[in-house]
């Protein structure tokens, strides 16, 4: 098995990073986003990899991947479906919506489809609330002002 | 004053985000005249502004920033709080997206007035498009000398950093935002020590709301008197309110503090889809007690106001909910969440949230019996005032203020004959 190491860029953007910070220890968090966005999610290889790279204990990086929910400890599909199912949204019918999307896919809630294109997240109140309900696609995109109609449309433009 | 306001936080200019824009609509010379300043007069013109906090706790500003020491030994920081993950507050996002060069300016003005060498902005991470903007303002204002070192020739040296969280409420809560900004876990501190005294990495610190530090820019232009006549005299200013929920025209309207509920929800909200009767209100994000559709009357949207009704302001985030609304299930996604966001520091509210979620979902289920009721209020009062952080008392006063105004909603649903036997049952969580 080979262990994760970063890329050019990366390694560039960590001697970066570290002029902004007077601890290593800081650099924590974003240097995590930056191993999610080149490894696609955070294996336990992965945070040996941080965990040497910032001279810290393994289990202190385990503790933070785990503490916030937006690192994937698992491989999720292409298309990271997170449906806000908080009060605002509720009101303007996510419950409905969330269950149109997993029927939709056949997945069950943090399921990823068997083509590996979905993984489906009911997740909490994105600040979204006047444009509800609504969904973020790989801790990206916002996709707002959701109806069962342009969720299907949105799906079948996803490849 | 009449609710009638020239938009201050954000005015309908486009391309506003732009550095250009916004210097020509008048953008950096507030920053350019507090550099003209004493530091103390910077603070001084703030405290008498009143201003207060936006986050929710509605802090005076300008006393929040005296707090930091004068001299100190090690550099001190200012962190902006952007974390905005209070379900019902929309507003700081905003400010990123269409006015981020008035919040960078508010910053720079805090940190030049406390003597600060960085300033730290916390954005939650959700919000990556708004991250990319403001860091496109900040890098703007960098290209201009406006952040930096010896910035327009003042002699006063300045780092801004944008850091982006990863998914946690319990971040907005500014010593878990700083133990997140350490590299930890979201674990908030018990005070004291304060944050000016020991904040951040150790140094003095002062936390503000983003949208706090958007006002001050105005305030140095336009002078504290002319602030301080702005809406609410004891709250003055433009408040960003959020509304979303039952209303046709949900968004973030600004507009000056002590505007009535009833004409956010009317007028700027467009009112009810399909006229029907509003049965509840949260006046302020998830946290704040809730209101019912007959208490919205005369109701104003200040701190002390709001607090007159048994409320609080909060971030202003206001959840319209109309007379079909099945406010238990409501209530229970609220426990649900703060069962969720605690950070399990604390027993109370580790445990407790999940007891609040749990029991109203018996009352769902039909399971729930009169005896609960009083159970999930037991419940919710161990918790509040037991725990390092205000995320316990957030979890308990909605189910407070529910049991408070809507304990019928509990008793039509009880079950009915007898009561199921529950050998176990919720410790106490508090020996007084």
């Amino acid at each position: 098995m080979i262990m994760p190491v970063f890329n050019e860029e990366n390694l560039k953007k960590f001697e970066q990073l570290k002029k902004q910070y007077p601890t290593l220890k800081s650099l924590t968090l974003p240097v995590l986003w930056m191993a999610q966005e080149q490894f696609g999610w955070i294996s336990p290889d992965v945070m040996k990899y941080v965990a040497g790279l910032l001279n810290l204990p393994v289990s202190h990086i385990y503790g933070v991947v785990t503490f916030y929910t937006m690192y994937n400890t698992k491989p999720r599909g292409r298309h990271h479906l997170q449906i806000c199912t908080n009060i605002s949204c509720q009101l303007r019918g996510s419950d409905d919506l969330f269950d149109h999307v997993c029927k939709r896919l056949g997945v069950e809630p943090e399921e990823t489809t068997a083509d590996n294109r979905f993984t489906v997240s009911r997740v909490e109140c994105l600040g979204s609330c006047g444009t509800a309900p609504m969904m973020q696609v790989n801790n990206e995109d916002y996709y707002e002002n959701l109806s069962t109609e342009k969720v299907d449309a949105i799906l079948s433009e996803m490849k | 004053m009449a609710d009638v306001l020239e938009k201050l936080i954000l005015p309908d200019i486009p391309d506003l985000h732009k550095i250009e824009v916004y210097e020509r609509h008048g953008g950096y010379t507030a920053l350019k005249k507090a550099l003209g300043m004493k530091p103390e007069e910077v603070i001084d013109e703030v405290k008498k502004s009143n201003l207060r906090g936006r986050g929710g706790a509605c802090f005076p500003t300008g006393l929040k920033w005296s707090f930091m020491p004068k001299q100190s030994a090690k550099p001190k920081y200012l962190c902006a709080n952007g974390d905005e993950s209070e379900p019902g507050t929309f507003k700081d996002r905003q400010i990123f997206e269409f006015n981020p060069h008035l919040f960078v300016e508010g910053a720079l003005i805090a940190a030049y007035a406390m003597g600060i060498t960085a300033v730290y902005t916390y954005v939650r991470g959700e919000y990556a498009k708004w991250i990319r903007i403001l860091q496109g303002a900040v890098d703007e204002a960098y290209a201009k000398n406006y952040i930096g070192a010896n910035i327009m020739g003042s002699g006063f040296n300045v780092e801004f950093v944008v850091y982006r969280g990863a998914g946690a409420y319990i971040c907005g809560e500014e010593s878990a935002l700083m133990n997140s900004l350490e590299g930890d876990r979201g674990y908030p501190r018990i005070k004291p020590p304060f944050p000016a005294a020991v904040g951040v990495w150790g140094c003095p610190t002062t936390i503000n709301n983003v949208e706090t530090l958007a006002n001050a820019p105005i305030i140095i232009n336009r002078g504290w008197e002319w602030y301080s006549k702005i809406g609410a005299p004891k709250q003055p200013g433009p408040l960003l309110f959020g509304i979303s929920g039952h209303v046709n025209k949900p968004g973030v309207y600004e507009l000056p503090t002590g505007v009535l509920l009833t004409d956010i929800i009317e007028k700027y909200a467009g009112g009810v889809p399909g006229g029907k009767k509003i049965k509840a209100v949260i006046p302020g994000g998830s946290s704040t007690m809730w209101l019912k559709g007959s208490e919205l009357d005369g109701v104003k949207m200040d701190a002390d106001s709001l607090k007159a009704v048994g409320t609080s302001i909060g971030t202003g985030g206001i959840i319209v909910m109309d007379e079909d609304t099945d406010v238990l299930k409501v209530l229970q996604r609220i426990a649900h969440f703060y069962h969720h966001e605690s950070c399990g520091q604390c027993t109370p509210c580790r445990e407790g949230c999940g007891w609040l979620e749990k029991i109203i979902g018996r009352f769902i289920d039909g399971e729930g019996t009169l005896g609960d009721i009083d159970l999930l209020l037991d419940v919710a009062n161990n918790i509040e005032g037991n725990t390092i952080c205000a995320l316990g008392d957030a979890a308990a006063w909605p189910v407070q203020s529910f049991i408070k105004k809507f304990r019928n909603e509990f008793e039509k649903r009880a079950r009915k004959g007898p009561a199921i036997h529950r050998p176990v049952h919720p410790p106490h969580l508090v020996t007084p």
